[in-house]
């Protein structure tokens, strides 16, 4: 038998931590902010807002181009493009010298300003037609763009201005038959078009200082646009900027209000139950069905948005007072189920108030579907500005978003995609971060995700 | 049961007048007017107009009347197209917005929960990055700018082919509804699939799945009867919403590819100014938009029993 | 997301095996459902839209199938007003004149006619049938103007008929409509008599307006004349045997048409209802219609694919209307001339519009409008137009002083939702702000909003297209005589009204021209307007199909001359 010697035993020291938890505690945002910081997607999601709200506030400070401004001889050039220009003298009409050639030739040099042609009239012709191509012709005997055309043989000259470009045109004068219609007697000339600007114009955009700088025949470089022009020859930059301010105010405030709007309504309509239920669920119907692009108009007239003004505050308006209902049906149907899950009896049974049951286990344990339901609702309210910018009745005029830039560079998108790319990009750019960070704010503050740590 | 959906029936009437109504006054507030047109008219001509279409009496006269007319099931007649009768022009333009949308709903639902269920079950792993790169990529562009690539890449197709593969727009057969369907009901299909992920995520780590698997219910019933069953609660809550989205929402594709549906009407409508057209389609969406949401809940009740009906 | 999480799924390979083999099985169930849906769908949707579709040529079955721009709203020749209509109701019917093939007047039910101071007669042929095999009749011309010009029948197009006797009294309900100047003396001989004498009468009859109607049928339709493709009755090249609307037509050749130099196709299949361009360019593209219209931005793709592009005038001239309502700013001459002299047409359609196909304008008369001999333009020159901003400043200072202001107020630009007004209003709204120190508040409403402003004169500026009805400089001409409902600028001058009513009434036609000479200067000289351009369409057409046309005058789309030609030239 061994015994054990009552001195083996000693008395241990008692410490102080035995019940201190090794970690410190976290209330709720505390732990939901380093799980965000843990969550890298969302970070970088974080990162891209920030940037775009800098993008908006700073960015025109920084690129400060008229975002109006309409610079004519830069019309839907991509980035990138050679920039530099041919100083010439201003235009005059062009007078047509006397004489005859033996064909289709260039009377002048061909610009960017003009492209004076003239040719001998062609054998058998009644009159003649200029076309103008952007390939060589071929065997299908397609001219191109039919310019102009004279039902007679003593016009044997034509002037193109129509939307000249930098690079290879091919000219056809095609003879009309006596009735008028093109005939197959055609002569053809490629032609060189360059670049050019007049002094005025190189003062104007702030080219030179002064007219004393230059003289014609100088090379100069034309005005810089980091992303290309639009249409009208617009700084595209200084315009994605401000339509970012369009399309981010309609994009973010909105939704954020009437989502809010929705988790409230359908939080106190799912709680309360019963009675106050149906008619607050019967009332968000009623909303649901209204016709929107009808409100929106009324809400247009209603505020007063007359001549001159953007109309984004009536869409903003209407965005709100109809979008809701969506939302709140969303949270009802959560509320409900989560009204009769067992902690909430439980918290109930002891003695928790109707604010409390709220705030503390229902609208957390629906934080996730309504971060989902505002990172989709997002796009979506992109989205309506861009539809309405479709059916015309966006914001109006010279006001840019990025909805009404993609529209209406959806049809150049075949010959100028930087036109519809870039709007495109940008908004595809926030709807994917808000998505991501909607996922990282979602896994960060659900609830229901703190326990599975 | 039966006692119920009487009650959401009476409701939903009540509902639609109110839609009708509010629609009304509002109409009749936008100036506006109807009858002008480019061509302007004269006086004789206008008065005659006016009366045709019960302009000439006072707004609160015309309401009443209105009201009365829908009781007999009559919107009258197109301020546009002077011939025909808003009730013709729904009976023969909704099938086509209600089949293209249907099809979208369809595709969407089937797409968001198949998806959904899938990057859930995949979380983290290929299969759900894959997914929801798709996913965002399908909601972070314009339908309007989906509807126009995905025509020229019809057109691609068929140039390709050397014959036509799908029809590059207009309507009839199923090759033609295809495509247009795909586009609609796209965005929705996107935001099925995350909402489905997203409550599939929380069932998931849920009490009850966890006690059935403990039990050793085979992995398969736990999926079927556990999960997918009580994750598809919040997709049906937002389909009802989504159909009538998707039905009155075909605008672009209706457009695009010349689709003879009534989403096209209905915006046409707004505007010239249409004040028939206006109110027939509004009072019929709306109709139709209260009934469905009352159709949802009552499936609702059926799939989970926890709602209970009283 | 929580990289470190591991859900129970995760955890259990097994589980997410066993699941996913789950959800295969239900992915398959949906598949074959939604198979089924589809199919069940499908068969629905057979019967809510007919599948006019075919390829754009059919060679073996002489048909063609095109797209339209929208449903044609209006069918009843008396109270159609749109362009729409006008395409279909120009293949459909044939009025006592229509147009040839190069635009000019040639017999249509009447084989001839003689238009004098104080009437005309009409000689119908004998041979013109409607579509139910029975002759058409003066009787079916006097019904149909008779009924177009009631009051009740509330035309908006009855003023096309004012220049008969007593059109206007019964058209304003002082005079029973049977008291207008038309009578069917008998079957083939129609008499009309004027208010005030007509020269251009002939043309007015090419009008859809003045097409026939015939009473039996029209009474038997009950209201719903022009409704539906039975609801009507044809006496045109093609007639209307199924009419799906908003989705398809199909017009078919009217067997007892009288002219076989019209209407060589056996069928016409409108299969397409769509005002989406890029819709149509891409069924043209894949040789689903006959022809297409081009914009500006889809012509490097044309060129790319080497179709023979063509070009033809619309007709419509575009010009910034001012309000001319005293009290508005606009109503100072001076500052009408600054902003005359600040911009040039020609930038305006070269620069911003950029549309080979657009003219620049420099008169209310399109280059093709007829003058005595020639054309109008060809004899009576526009004026000569200068951009000259120096001009345009001093004019502008001396508005200010006239109108006591030390800056010229905001002006207001009424714009619709169209993208070519929106496109020209940034234009203009930047030129005067850079050139004129203008501030231009661009207004942009719906169509109706538009025209409810414009007619209350709650503008300053506003941009206007106009159209002709007939083929008459009148059709211009009348555009700013003080009585007419349509200039709603209120512009007003007394030598404008006196030579519109030289130009409606004189039956010379040199003292005609002369006063529309005289109306083209004072419009300029007054600033009554700016002109911007004169549209033009650029267009393809399958080059299988001949004598396909465009028009300025009538119908926009024209197929009565088609005719397929597979021969290559």
């Amino acid at each position: 038998m061994t015994g054990i010697a009552a001195a083996e035993f000693a008395r241990q020291a008692s410490t102080e931590h035995a019940q201190t938890l090794s970690r410190p505690s976290l209330s709720y945002w505390q732990d939901a902010r380093i799980r965000l910081q843990s969550n890298r997607r969302a970070l970088v999601s974080l990162f891209i807002v920030i940037s775009l709200l800098i993008l908006t506030l700073l960015g025109p400070v920084l690129w400060s181009v008229n975002p109006a401004a309409q610079d004519l001889d830069q019309i839907s050039v991509p980035p990138g493009r050679d920039r530099s220009a041919l100083v010439v003298a201003e235009y005059t009409p062009w007078v047509i010298p006397a004489g005859t050639v033996a064909e289709l030739q260039l009377a002048d040099t061909a610009t960017t300003q003009s492209v004076r042609l003239q040719w001998a009239g062609l054998p058998g012709a009644y009159g003649h037609r200029v076309y103008r191509n952007l390939y060589p012709v071929g065997p299908e005997r397609a001219y191109g763009i039919p310019l102009g055309e004279f039902f007679d043989n003593s016009t044997l000259n034509f002037e193109d201005r129509l939307d000249l470009r930098p690079g290879t045109y091919y000219y056809s004068v095609v003879a009309l038959a006596e009735n008028g219609r093109p005939g197959t007697v055609a002569e053809t000339l490629r032609v060189d078009v360059r670049r050019t600007t007049t002094v005025n114009e190189a003062l104007a955009q702030g080219l030179v200082g002064s007219a004393a700088d230059i003289a014609l025949g100088d090379s100069l470089q034309v005005a810089l646009h980091p992303l290309g022009t639009d249409y009208l020859g617009r700084d595209m930059l200084a315009r994605l900027m401000e339509g970012a301010r369009v399309s981010l105010f309609i994009g973010i405030i909105a939704p954020f209000i009437y989502v809010l709007m929705g988790v409230v309504y359908g939080a106190v309509s799912g709680f309360a139950g019963g009675k106050v239920d149906q008619v607050m669920m019967r009332f968000a119907d009623f909303v649901v069905a209204l016709p929107f692009l009808l409100f929106m108009i009324l809400f247009k007239i209603a505020f007063g948005i007359g001549p001159g003004e953007s109309g984004i505050f009536p869409m903003l308006i209407a965005m709100i007072v109809l979008l809701w209902p969506a939302t709140a049906r969303l949270v009802r149907g959560q509320i409900l189920q989560i009204r009769e899950q067992g902690y909430v009896e439980a918290s109930k049974l002891l003695g928790a108030k109707s604010s409390y049951l709220i705030f503390r286990h229902m609208l957390p344990n629906t934080l996730g579907v309504v971060l989902v339901t505002l990172t989709f609702e997002i796009p979506r309210a992109i989205f309506t500005e861009a539809f309405l910018s479709f059916i015309g009745m966006g914001v109006a005029p010279p006001t840019p978003s990025w909805g009404s830039m993609s529209n209406e560079g959806i049809k150049t998108m075949l010959n100028t995609p930087h036109e519809l790319i870039f709007p495109a990009l940008l908004i595809s750019i926030t709807v994917l971060a808000f998505n991501l960070l909607g996922d990282g704010l979602r896994d960060a503050l659900d609830a229901r995700m703190r326990n599975t740590e | 049961m039966l006692w119920y959906i009487g009650k959401r029936l009476i409701q939903g009437l009540i509902t639609v007048w109110f839609i009708a109504t509010a629609t009304f006054f509002a109409m009749h507030n936008v100036p506006g007017d109807p009858l002008l047109n480019e061509r302007a008219t004269t006086p004789t001509i206008r008065a005659n107009l006016e009366a045709k279409y019960g302009l000439d009496q006072p707004v609160t006269t015309q309401y009443f009347i209105y009201l009365k007319n829908i009781v007999r099931g009559d919107f009258g007649i197109s301020f546009a197209q002077e011939n025909r009768e808003v009730n013709d022009i729904i009976r023969e333009h909704f099938p086509v917005s209600a089949i293209l949308g249907v099809l979208a709903v369809i595709i969407a639902a089937v797409g968001g929960i198949l998806w959904g269920s899938l990057t859930a079950l995949y979380r983290n792993r290929l299969p759900d990055y894959l997914i929801m790169f798709l996913v965002i990529l399908g909601i972070s562009v314009p339908s309007f700018v989906i509807a126009a690539i995905s025509q020229l890449g019809i057109v691609t197709l068929n140039n390709l082919a050397g014959t036509t593969v799908l029809p590059v727009a207009g309507w009839g057969t199923i090759y033609h509804m295809l495509v247009p369907a795909l586009v609609l009901g796209l965005s929705t299909m996107a935001y099925l699939t995350r909402l489905m992920r997203s409550s599939m995520l929380e069932i998931v780590n849920s009490d009850f799945v966890r006690t059935a698997k403990s039990k050793g219910v085979p992995p398969a019933r736990i999926f079927a009867r556990h999960q997918l069953r009580n994750a598809v609660l919040p997709v049906i809550t937002v389909l009802g919403p989504s159909i009538a989205a998707i039905t009155t929402g075909g605008f672009v594709v209706e457009i695009v590819f010349a689709i003879p549906g009534l989403g096209r009407f209905f915006v046409e409508a707004v505007q010239q100014l249409d004040y028939t057209v206006i109110m027939g389609t509004t009072v019929f969406y709306g109709t139709f938009l209260v009934f469905m949401v009352i159709l949802v809940d009552v499936i609702y009740g059926f799939i989970d029993p926890r709602v209970r009906m009283s | 997301m929580i990289e470190n999480s591991t859900p129970i799924a995760d955890r259990n390979d097994n589980f997410t095996r066993s699941a996913g083999k789950q959800l295969a099985v239900y992915a398959l169930y949906a598949v074959v459902t939604l198979a089924v849906v589809v199919y069940l769908l499908a068969i629905a949707a057979g019967h809510t839209g007919s599948n006019g579709a075919d390829m754009g040529i059919n060679v073996a079955n002489n048909s063609i199938t095109i797209a339209l721009r929208e449903e044609p709203p209006q069918l009843d020749t008396g109270r159609s007003t749109d362009g729409a209509s006008v395409i279909v109701l120009s293949h459909a019917f044939e009025g006592l004149i229509a147009y040839d093939e190069e635009a000019q007047l040639t017999p249509g039910v009447a084989e001839r006619w003689e238009i004098r101071t104080d009437g005309a007669t009409f000689w119908l042929r004998e041979d013109a049938r409607w579509s139910d095999g029975q002759p058409v009749t003066a009787h079916d011309f006097e019904f149909a103007w008779k009924r177009a010009i009631d009051p009740a029948t509330a035309s908006e197009y009855s003023f096309i008929f004012y220049s008969i006797k007593n059109a206007e009294a019964i058209n304003t309900g002082q005079l029973p409509k049977e008291t207008l100047g038309v009578r069917a003396v008998n079957d083939r001989l129609l008499e009309v008599e004027f208010e005030q004498a007509t020269p251009y009468f002939d043309k007015l009859v090419a009008f859809v307006t003045y097409f026939p109607v015939r009473e039996d049928f029209y009474e038997r339709t009950d209201g719903r004349y022009g409704a539906d493709a039975d609801e009507l009755l044809y006496n045109g090249p093609y007639m209307i045997t199924e009419w799906v609307h908003s989705a398809s037509m199909i017009w078919k050749k009217n067997p007892y048409y009288w002219n076989d130099k019209r209407g060589f196709l056996d069928e016409i299949r409108v299969a397409y209802i769509t005002a989406d361009t890029n819709a149509k360019l891409n069924l043209f593209k894949d040789g689903q219609i006959a022809d297409t219209h081009l914009e500006s931005p889809m012509l490097p793709s044309a060129m790319a694919a080497h179709w023979q592009i063509d070009r033809a005038m619309d007709g419509t001239v575009f010009f910034v209307v001012f309000n001319h309502r005293p009290g508005r700013v606009t109503d100072n001459l001076n500052l009408r001339k600054a902003m005359l002299y600040a911009q040039d047409p020609v930038e305006l359609v070269n620069k911003a519009l950029k549309d080979a196909a657009f003219l620049p304008a420099a008169s209310l008369f399109p280059v093709w409008v007829g003058g005595v001999k020639e054309k109008f333009r060809e004899e009576y020159a526009a004026p000569k137009h200068q951009m000259d901003l120096e001009k345009a400043r001093h004019h502008l200072e001396l508005a200010k002083q006239e109108l006591g202001l030390a800056a010229i107020p905001p002006l207001v630009l009424l714009v619709d939702a169209q993208p070519v007004s929106q496109l020209a209003a940034t234009y203009y709204q930047e030129l005067y702000r850079q050139r004129l120190g203008l501030e231009i508040r661009i207004d942009s409403q719906i169509f109706k909003q538009r025209l409810a402003k414009m007619t209350a004169g709650d503008f300053d500026i506003t941009v206007a297209g106009w159209a002709p009805d007939y083929d008459d400089a009148l059709t211009y001409g009348e555009f700013f005589a003080s009585w007419n409902l349509q200039n709603r600028g209120r512009y007003a001058s007394a030598d404008m009204d006196a030579d519109v009513r030289i130009a409606q009434t004189s039956l010379d036609q040199k003292e005609r021209m002369d006063a529309f000479g005289r109306i083209q200067q004072l419009v300029y000289d007054d600033v009554a307007m700016i002109p911007m351009y004169e549209r033009g369409w650029s267009f393809v057409v399958d080059p299988r199909l001949k004598g396909f046309r465009r028009r300025s005058v009538g119908p926009e789309i024209d197929y009565n001359y088609a005719y397929i030609d597979v021969s290559s030239d």
